[in-house]
């Protein structure tokens, strides 16, 4: 004999896996709200435009943050060029062969490589091989090389997306292959391209093992005046002033956390609205 | 008489599809760095791959590497057996994939299934929100907040590999959610159809028929979830209690403090010596993880199988 009907089993299914959704959601919001609740307190112009001062306990973080909008920028100078090449190539002109399955299988991989390996090949490569030292330089490339699988994906998706139609109509009107990518199918792709972008750059700048060898510095009196400074930057900060720094007041180590969150999330909600604003706009 | 359908596919078949017209040389030097690009990537994971071998290699010559196989870390003394980190990346990822899994699959079908679409607009955006959290931040929760919390429940420290478990779970819950949600939406509407129409309930209709079809898109979804966790570095660092020991076996195995393979690295590195025995073990280190991360994927790449991708979306 059963002990439950079909229909209480369902009763119960739905109200164990409503619960359990709701386990899962909680702890975000959780974590969101303290972040916000105990970071906001330490959010000041000082904290915002200073240097720290007197170990670091009072004062700002602005060559951290200084140090992370530096990253971002080279992340994205070392991942576009190359990323926007390879999704083209992938979307546009691959065939069905064995060179295109390896380079998807690289792809998934470079995606997979966890970020503190990424860390040891930038110290090996860039670092100490190629001599940039502990650098902006080293820790851009080494970011680049990190996000390159989001942004192949992503634009590669987006050029995907553009209707076949396009591409027949630029050529019947006497068009190149390439003359029809460049004016018909990159500008109809480039808010999915940028999407995918800015989304990279959120996971990047919000990376510390990469940066740990590559060019993060403990404490820096003054700003980077060059491409082959170290620099500060908000992960690594964090992880220091938690960590390494004793008596460091909490309220500053929120802050900071609520600083670098805010820079990850305004990027991710920025890529998230030009998506949706894409779709309302899109004719086809 | 020929039907609409026919009538369309001749149309179809014999329609005249125009070709480009032929590159000029600019353009071929445009198209070949498109070219260069591409293959670029390739040539990337290979120099990732030799540069690691190139600084990890002196490990494995400088000392028998039977060394390797050790039961102490101990870099001071020259000793380094790679158990006890390899024991600790197994065991805080097995905890991250016990917790993250069961989770992660009942999120999915709530999201997939049972979700009011209201509902489903404001609970997608906010696990976008958990993947976009640096992994510093939740580390930096788990130390402050959730570590204070685990000990007063009465382990002897908060740093333990099950809290390093319960962050890792929460970081790999994002990836197994959306990989899953995927392969649910993939399963073609009949059989929904057909089994509610044989008077199957919409919970049997789930459990007997969407999630046995979409089983292999779960798989995928739980090795990259798997692939995620291990490779994690400064979470678990911060909260794992940075201990190199062996966890002895039992039911306090996962409240006891360990070490993984990705802190040692991150921990490690900036202490030493560049070329120093202990340098290239870190890197060794490195090497194993890149072989680990890379089984991992290709594997799941070889189960999503060779579906090719329709160039262009059709009108």
């Amino acid at each position: 004999m059963r002990v439950l009907s079909r229909q209480q089993t369902q009763k119960v299914a739905t109200f164990l896996i409503t619960t359990v959704a709701t386990l899962v959601v909680i702890p975000v919001l959780l974590i969101i709200l303290m972040i916000f609740y105990n970071g906001m307190s330490a959010i000041s112009w000082e904290f915002l435009t200073q240097p720290p001062r007197n170990g670091m306990t009072e004062g700002g973080i602005m060559p951290a943050i200084l140090g992370t909008i530096l990253l971002t920028l080279g992340t994205a100078v070392a991942a576009i060029p190359l990323g926007i090449g390879a999704a083209i190539y992938l979307a546009e002109y691959a065939g069905d062969n064995a060179l295109t399955r390896t380079i998807r299988l690289a792809i998934v991989n470079l995606a997979g490589i966890p970020s503190i390996v990424y860390g040891l090949f930038g110290l090996g490569m860039f670092v100490l091989f190629f001599q940039f030292g502990t650098s902006i330089l080293a820790g851009s490339l080494t970011l680049g090389l990190m996000t390159l699988p989001i942004v192949i994906s992503t634009a590669e998706e987006a050029i995907l997306s553009v209707p076949q139609a396009f591409r027949t109509v630029s050529y019947s009107v006497g068009a190149t292959r390439w003359q029809t990518i460049r004016h018909q199918v990159l500008p109809n792709a480039m808010p999915g391209i940028i999407t995918g972008i800015i989304l990279g750059l959120s996971r990047a700048i919000g990376e510390t093992a990469p940066i740990l060898f590559t060019v993060a510095a403990f404490y820096l009196p003054n700003l980077p005046t060059s491409v082959f400074d170290q620099t500060m930057a908000l992960p690594y900060h964090l992880y220091v002033i938690s960590t390494q720094v004793p008596g460091m007041p909490l309220q500053v180590q929120y802050g900071t956390a609520l600083v670098l969150l805010l820079f990850t999330l305004s990027l991710t909600f920025v890529a998230t609205m030009i998506r949706s604003a894409m779709r309302r706009r899109r004719e086809w | 008489m020929a039907t609409y359908e026919e009538i369309e596919q001749t149309r179809e078949d014999t329609a005249v599809s125009p070709t480009p017209r032929r590159r000029n040389g600019r353009e071929l030097i445009i198209e070949g760095l498109i070219l260069a690009s591409g293959v670029s990537v390739i040539i990337i994971i290979t120099l990732i791959f030799l540069f690691l071998l190139k600084e990890g290699l002196p490990a494995f010559t400088s000392q028998p590497i039977s060394t390797f196989w050790g039961r102490r870390w101990y870099p001071i003394e020259e000793t380094y057996g790679l158990l006890p980190l390899l024991a600790g990346s197994l065991l805080v990822t097995v905890g991250a994939v016990v917790i993250a899994v069961p989770l992660g699959l009942t999120t999915a079908v709530y999201l997939g299934e049972f979700a009011p679409d209201w509902l489903r607009e404001i609970l997608k955006p906010l696990i976008e929100v958990l993947a976009g959290i640096p992994s510093i931040v939740l580390g930096f929760l788990g130390w402050v907040a959730l570590a204070p919390l685990i000990q007063n429940m009465g382990a002897p420290t908060g740093l333990t590999a099950f809290t390093g478990s319960l962050i890792l779970a929460y970081m790999a819950l994002p990836t197994i959610i959306s990989i899953t949600e995927d392969a649910l939406y993939a399963v073609p509407k009949e059989y929904r159809d057909g089994s509610l129409a044989i008077g199957a309930t919409h919970w049997q209709t789930v459990w007997r028929v969407v999630l046995p079809a979409a089983r292999s898109g779960i798989v995928i979804a739980i090795m990259l979830g798997v692939g995620r966790a291990i490779g994690e570095t400064m979470a678990v660092m911060l909260v794992t209690g940075n201990a190199a020991n062996i966890p002895e076996l039992g039911l306090g195995m996962m409240f006891q403090p360990i070490r993984t393979m990705t802190a040692t690295i991150a921990a490690e590195m900036g202490e030493v010596a560049q070329g120093s025995t202990h340098y290239s073990v870190l890197f060794a280190i490195g090497i194993v993880l890149f072989i680990i991360t890379f089984l991992v994927n290709s594997l799941a790449t070889r189960l999503i199988g060779g579906r090719p991708k329709q160039r262009g979306a059709q009108l």
